[in-house]
C-alpha cells in the first residue's frame, strides 16, 4: 500500500477509535454547543449573528489545535507513538492520518455549528460565501493542526498537557473576537491580536457570515494563517519527538 | 556461508559525558535465540534500540539483515518485529482491529487470526485491549510485533512483571517462535528466562560484553567447581580441611570443591565413622546466577580501581 492509501487508512481507524470514547466524543461537540447557548443567553438578541462564526472558529480550533495537541502527546506518552516508528508504516502518514481525522472532526463540527446557528438563532448560512469560507477553513484546519503537533513536542508530558495547551489557547482567543469583541480594546492589545492566526482566522469567518458581505476570498487573513501555518510546520519539524520526555 | 543475523563490531553510545556501551561485539546467527542479559543500567536497553533503529549510535558498525539500523529505512522495518518494554496501542480498538491495523502496514503480513492465536488471544480477539488484563496487553504486543511475520523479532524484557505462570506461557510461545525459524533477541535480567530460551547468551556489565555462549559454555567455562550442600545435627561440624561454611538456615553447611569425587568420600567416610547421616546431601554445579553474579561484580569493580565512579544507572528510554 502507498503511503496515502496508509493515510486515509490510519483515518479511519483513527475514527473508530475516536467514537468509542463516547465522553470525549461528546465533549468535543458539546462544548461549542454550550458556550454558543451560555453566550446567547448572555449578550441577548442580535448576539447569535457574531457568536456563529466565532463559536465556529472556536470549533475548529479545539477539533485541531487542542486535541492534537493534548491526544498525541498521550499517544507518545503511552509509547503509541514509539510503537509506530518501528513498523514500517512512514511516519508522515500516521500523523497525515491523525491530522485528516481532526480536520474531519473540525467540518462536522462547523455544519453542527452552522445549522445550530440557523436553526435555533435564525442566523442564515451565507451561501454565497461557502467556497470563501472552504478556503478559510481548509487553511486554518491544517494550520491549527501544525500547531497542536509543534506544541506537543514541548510539553513534558500527559499530566501537564490540559494545563499547557489552555495557557496557549485561551489568552489568544480572549483577545480574538472569539468571546469577546475587540472594539473596546485598547490599540496596543489590537495590534498583538493581529499577529496571531486566532485573530485573523475569527476575522474572516465574522467577515464572511456579515450580512451583505461579497463572499470574496479574505486573502490577506488567508495569508497570515497560512504563515503560521509553515511556522508549525517547521516548528513541529524542530520539536516534535517520538519518544516520551523526562 | 549465510549472512549472520546480526553483526555489532566497536558499539559505542554516549549520552553527553556518559558512556551507557563501551564497545560490544556480537554476532546471532540466523534462526537462533539470543539473550542479552544484563543488570538495570547495564546497557541492554541502549543496544537493542540501536539494533531497532530506535536509537542513533555514536561510533561502531552495525548490520542487522543486511540492513544499517541507523538508517530508519522502511525496507528494513519491514522485516523485523519489535516488542518494547511498554505496551503502546490504541486502547481503544478491539485485539483484532489493532492487529490488522498494523499487518497493512506490511508487504507480506501473516494471518490475523493466526497472529492472535500465536500471541495466545483467540478468545480476547474481539475485546477492546483496554479491558484487558496487564498480561494480555502484553500479548497484544507480541501479536502487533509478529502481525507483519518478520525474520527477526526483537524482545526487550518481554516478561518483566508477569506472574509465574504467565513467564511460562510466554516462554512456551516463543519457543513456538523458533519453530516457524525465527531469530529473536531478547533482552533479560531474569537467569532462568535467558537459561530456558537462549541458544546463546550474551552478559552485559557496564556497557561491555563481559561473556558470550551458551549457558552450558558460560558456567564451565569459568569453573567446573561444584557445591555441595548438606545438613548436620546441631552441635556437629565437619572436618576443617574440606573448607565448609556454615549457611544461614543452620545447620546446614555448603562448600566449593574443584574435586567432587574426593570430597564426598572424605565427607561420607567422615559422617560414617561419626555414626551421622548428612541430612539433604546435595551437589550442583554452579549456576548461571553464580557466574552472573561474580561477572557483574567483577566489571564493576574493574570499574572501581580505574578511579572512575561506576555509571549511573541509565536505560534511556526503557
Amino acid at each position: 500500500m502507498n503511503g496515502a492509501a496508509l493515510a486515509l487508512r490510519q483515518v479511519a481507524y483513527e475514527n473508530r477509535a475516536f467514537w468509542r470514547n463516547p465522553a470525549a466524543a461528546f465533549f468535543t461537540f458539546a462544548f461549542p454547543l454550550l458556550f454558543m447557548l451560555i453566550f446567547n443567553v448572555l449578550f441577548g438578541e442580535g448576539a447569535a449573528r457574531f457568536f456563529t462564526p466565532a463559536i465556529i472558529v472556536f470549533g475548529v480550533i479545539t477539533a485541531t489545535f487542542t486535541n492534537l495537541a493534548m491526544t498525541i502527546t498521550i499517544a507518545r506518552d503511552e509509547g503509541v507513538l514509539k510503537r509506530i516508528r518501528g513498523t514500517p508504516l512512514p511516519t508522515w502518514a500516521y500523523l497525515a492520518g491523525r491530522i485528516g481525522h481532526a480536520v474531519a472532526i473540525a467540518f462536522l463540527l462547523v455544519v453542527i455549528v452552522a445549522g445550530f446557528g440557523a436553526l435555533l438563532y435564525g442566523v442564515p448560512v451565507p451561501w454565497e460565501a461557502v467556497p470563501a469560507m472552504l478556503a478559510v477553513l481548509v487553511v486554518a484546519a491544517v494550520t491549527f493542526s501544525a500547531l497542536g503537533l509543534a506544541l506537543s513536542g514541548v510539553i513534558p508530558n500527559a499530566d501537564a498537557a490540559p494545563a499547557i495547551v489552555n495557557a496557549v489557547v485561551l489568552p489568544a482567543l480572549f483577545i480574538s473576537n472569539v468571546f469577546f469583541q475587540m472594539s473596546a480594546a485598547p490599540d496596543w492589545l489590537d495590534a498583538v491580536s493581529h499577529v496571531l492566526p486566532t485573530r485573523h482566522f475569527a476575522d474572516a469567518m465574522i467577515g464572511l457570515y456579515d450580512v451583505g458581505a461579497s463572499g470574496a476570498v479574505p486573502w490577506t487573513e488567508i495569508g497570515v494563517i497560512a504563515a503560521w501555518g509553515v511556522a508549525g510546520v517547521l516548528l513541529a519539524l524542530r520539536f516534535f519527538t517520538w519518544e516520551p520526555r523526562r | 556461508m549465510v549472512e549472520p543475523a546480526i553483526e555489532v563490531r566497536g558499539l559505542r553510545k554516549s549520552y553527553g559525558a556518559l558512556e551507557a556501551v563501551r564497545g560490544i561485539d556480537l554476532r546471532v546467527e540466523r534462526g537462533e535465540v539470543f539473550a542479552l542479559l544484563g543488570p538495570n543500567g547495564a546497557g541492554k536497553t541502549t543496544t537493542v534500540e540501536i539494533l531497532e533503529g530506535h536509537r542513533t549510535r555514536t561510533a561502531g558498525e552495525v548490520s542487522v539483515l543486511g540492513h544499517d539500523p541507523g538508517h530508519h529505512d522502511r525496507a528494513y522495518r519491514e522485516r523485523i518485529g519489535i516488542v518494547l518494554q511498554q505496551t503502546g496501542v490504541d486502547e481503544y480498538l478491539t485485539v483484532r482491529e489493532v492487529v490488522s491495523m498494523v499487518a497493512g502496514y506490511y508487504p507480506k503480513p501473516r494471518d490475523v487470526d493466526e497472529v492472535i492465536a500465536l500471541a495466545g488471544l483467540t478468545e480476547q480477539a474481539d475485546r477492546r485491549v483496554r479491558k484487558l488484563s496487564g498480561g494480555q496487553k502484553r500479548r497484544v504486543d507480541l501479536a502487533v510485533a509478529l502481525a507483519g511475520d518478520p525474520e527477526l523479532l526483537f524482545l526487550d524484557e518481554p516478561t518483566t512483571g508477569f506472574d509465574p505462570s504467565a513467564r511460562r506461557q510466554a516462554w512456551e510461545t516463543v519457543r513456538g517462535l523458533t519453530e516457524l525459524g525465527k531469530t529473536i533477541f531478547l533482552t533479560t535480567h531474569f537467569m532462568d528466562e535467558a537459561q530456558a530460551l537462549a541458544h546463546r547468551l550474551a552478559i552485559i556489565a557496564d556497557g561491555r560484553i563481559v561473556e558470550v555462549g551458551s549457558a552450558d559454555e558460560l558456567i564451565g567455562a569459568r569453573s567446573h567447581a561444584s557445591r555441595v550442600r548438606f545438613r548436620l545435627p546441631e552441635g556437629l561440624s565437619p572436618p576443617e580441611g574440606l573448607g565448609a561454611r556454615p549457611q544461614a538456615s543452620a545447620p546446614a553447611w555448603e562448600l566449593e570443591t574443584d574435586s567432587p569425587t574426593r570430597t564426598l568420600s572424605e565427607l561420607t567416610a567422615w559422617a560414617l565413622a561419626q555414626g551421622t547421616e548428612l541430612a539433604d546431601l546435595e551437589v550442583r554445579r554452579r549456576s548461571l546466577e553464580d557466574v552472573y553474579l561474580q561477572l557483574t561484580s567483577e566489571a564493576t569493580e574493574a570499574r572501581a580501581e580505574a578511579g572512575t565512579e561506576a555509571a549511573p544507572a541509565m536505560e534511556v528510554g526503557a
